[in-house]
């Protein structure tokens, strides 16, 4: 096993030279997300873009707004390391950007998941990285499906 | 225009079980399974010039050598496939593939999947079953993004494709409880199952404790050991085995991700190109199949597998589950030998049951449960976290 792992036991990611930025956004709070100028934003961060395997993709901050695309509740922790997060909502999150990532939904009980449900990132600090989770947002659906696009800013040299 | 040119001739399987009686390495229980299902297809072993297996854990690197060598086999064709449950029938077209093109005319495919012997003070039930899905090694995605998050093993993937899928389409959670009951009653019939001697209800599926929501204990595969192999050939030399030869007459295989989230559409399953696939090769239609043999790891697969493969529109698997009775004598039959979930997962031997299932109809060899005719089946193989897909229709002779 090479998965590091925090204080707690749990599994950290650990980071490369391509997601380095990605991490070092996320103990900033913030989340960024590569683009690649012909066929938009992707996820996860990786050297070339999914689509077209062009390397003159660039990092743009996201708005962190989203939409719970589907979930499960893992009742009896399917990774050990996990089992005092229990019952922990694993959720598969559209981004208002375009991509889909893998999260944590918290601050929201169990029976109170919606799949179509608006959500916004939240970041939980673990010994030397960071998680970006989400959470229910506070905007009405109707704004979560109006909204723009975040401000866009290059972060890659 | 159907192929006709490998036959499966010969297979044997090991019953699967909680705990393993007999411990060996993955080579031996290999060489155990080939002697057996050689004998079964009438055929030397000399005749063997192929070989196909999924991982040995004593021997990771350059696997299909370490076999070859082990079984004195000298071949033409020496193959390792890993995609994960779709692996056995991905094994199954790779082996007719290669007879076709005329590499090799007999082979061998092996999937041993028992606990090793115990070390001095282990455990002798260990095995490894990596709750990371060997995704955390450094540099991989899965190591980075989707492990720290809690996604691992198959059942919470399985989970968000279900819970996708009844917002989508408003299936009950009856209606998936009914495939369980359905294959459950199939095994009753089947000496090998887990599960016989224990019938269940819908009422009891629902009741069972919720392991992932939506999926509760009894929606689950029992994870066990087990093993199996089969034996193919070219159609000459299967005229001179005692079974009726099984035509790989089509096949089909897609995959576009290994992790849930990043499938294109969480509802929509690879299952759709690859059936697409082997029904044209086939030269078949959906509705001259006597018998479905689907990978069924969770009942939402079968649901999926339905649809996808184009037994039944799109959102449309639920109400087909209730109006076909599944049973081994009833209008549709599905996994008559009781399905993974009725007779328990013998480990990665667990994708190949199905493959046994359809040739012990077509060869007239099910006994209580045999079909009046079983001339052509669909077998599915599903992987990875519904990530790979594998379709195989076969004939008999």
């Amino acid at each position: 096993m090479s998965q590091p792992i925090d204080g707690n036991g749990r599994p950290m990611p650990r980071r490369t030279p391509i997601s380095a930025p990605y991490f070092d956004a996320a103990k900033a709070h913030r989340l960024i997300l590569p683009r690649c100028p012909r066929d938009g934003f992707f996820f996860y961060p990786r050297n070339r873009c999914p689509q077209c395997l062009s390397d003159d993709w660039a990092w743009e901050e996201a708005s962190g707004r989203g939409t719970l695309h589907a979930f499960t509740v893992d009742r009896v922790g399917h990774d050990p390391a996990q089992r005092s997060r229990l019952p922990l909502v694993v959720a598969a999150v559209d981004l208002e950007e375009g991509p889909r990532l893998t999260t944590d939904l918290v601050d929201c009980a169990p029976e109170d998941v919606r799949i179509g449900m608006p959500v916004e990132a939240t970041f939980e600090d673990l010994d030397g990285e960071t998680l970006v989770l989400f959470k229910p947002s506070a905007r009405s659906p109707t704004e979560a499906t109006s909204s723009g696009r975040g401000a866009s800013r290059s972060s890659r040299e | 225009m159907a192929k006709r040119s490998a036959a499966l001739v010969g297979f044997t399987e090991w019953a699967p079980k909680r705990q393993w009686d007999r411990p060996m390495f993955g080579m031996e229980a290999a060489a155990e399974l080939a002697a057996e299902a050689l004998a079964d297809a009438g055929i030397a072993k000399d005749e063997v010039d192929g070989l196909v297996i999924g991982g040995l854990q004593e021997s990771p690197l350059f696997a299909p050598l370490a076999m070859a060598e082990y079984l004195g086999i000298r071949g033409h064709f020496a193959e390792l496939v890993d995609l994960g449950g779709a692996s056995s029938a991905g094994m199954v077209w790779r082996a007719a593939a290669a007879i076709e093109v005329g590499i090799c005319e007999t082979v061998l495919i092996l999937v041993p999947s028992v606990p090793p012997p115990p070390e001095a003070g282990g455990s002798p039930e260990k095995m490894i079953m990596p709750a990371y899905l060997m995704g955390d090694a450094w540099g991989s995605p899965q190591s980075q993004y989707d492990i720290p998050y809690g996604l691992v093993a198959a059942t919470p993937s399985f989970a968000m494709v279900a819970s996708r899928y009844m917002a989508e389409f408003g299936v009950e959670p009856s209606t998936l409880a009914k495939v369980v009951v359905d294959e459950r009653e199939n095994a009753q019939k089947n000496p090998k199952a887990v599960f016989r001697g224990k019938p269940i209800t819908i009422d009891d599926v629902l009741a069972s404790p919720m392991i992932a929501d939506p999926i509760h204990l009894l929606e689950m595969v029992m994870p066990c050991f087990g093993g199996g192999a089969l034996v193919m050939t070219t159609p000459e030399r299967a005229k001179r085995s005692p079974h009726r030869p099984v035509f790989v007459s089509g096949f089909g295989e897609f995959v576009s991700h290994k992790t849930v989230t990043y499938m294109p559409n969480l509802t929509q399953t690879p299952a759709r190109p690859a059936a697409d696939q082997a029904f044209a090769m086939a030269g078949a239609r959906r509705e001259a199949i006597d018998l479905a043999s689907f990978y069924d790891c969770f009942s939402i697969t079968l649901l999926l597998t339905i649809e996808d493969a184009g037994f039944a529109a799109k959102g449309e698997g639920g109400r087909f589950v209730l109006e076909h009775d599944l049973r081994y004598d009833g209008d549709w039959p599905l996994n008559t030998h009781g399905g993974q979930l009725g007779m328990g997962q013998g480990g990665a031997a667990g994708g190949l049951s199905h493959v046994i299932d359809s040739m012990t109809q077509i060869q007239g060899r099910a006994g209580d449960v045999q079909l009046r005719k079983a001339d052509m089946a669909y077998v599915t193989g599903v992987g990875g976290l519904m990530a790979s897909h594998v379709g195989l229709v076969l004939e008999g002779a």
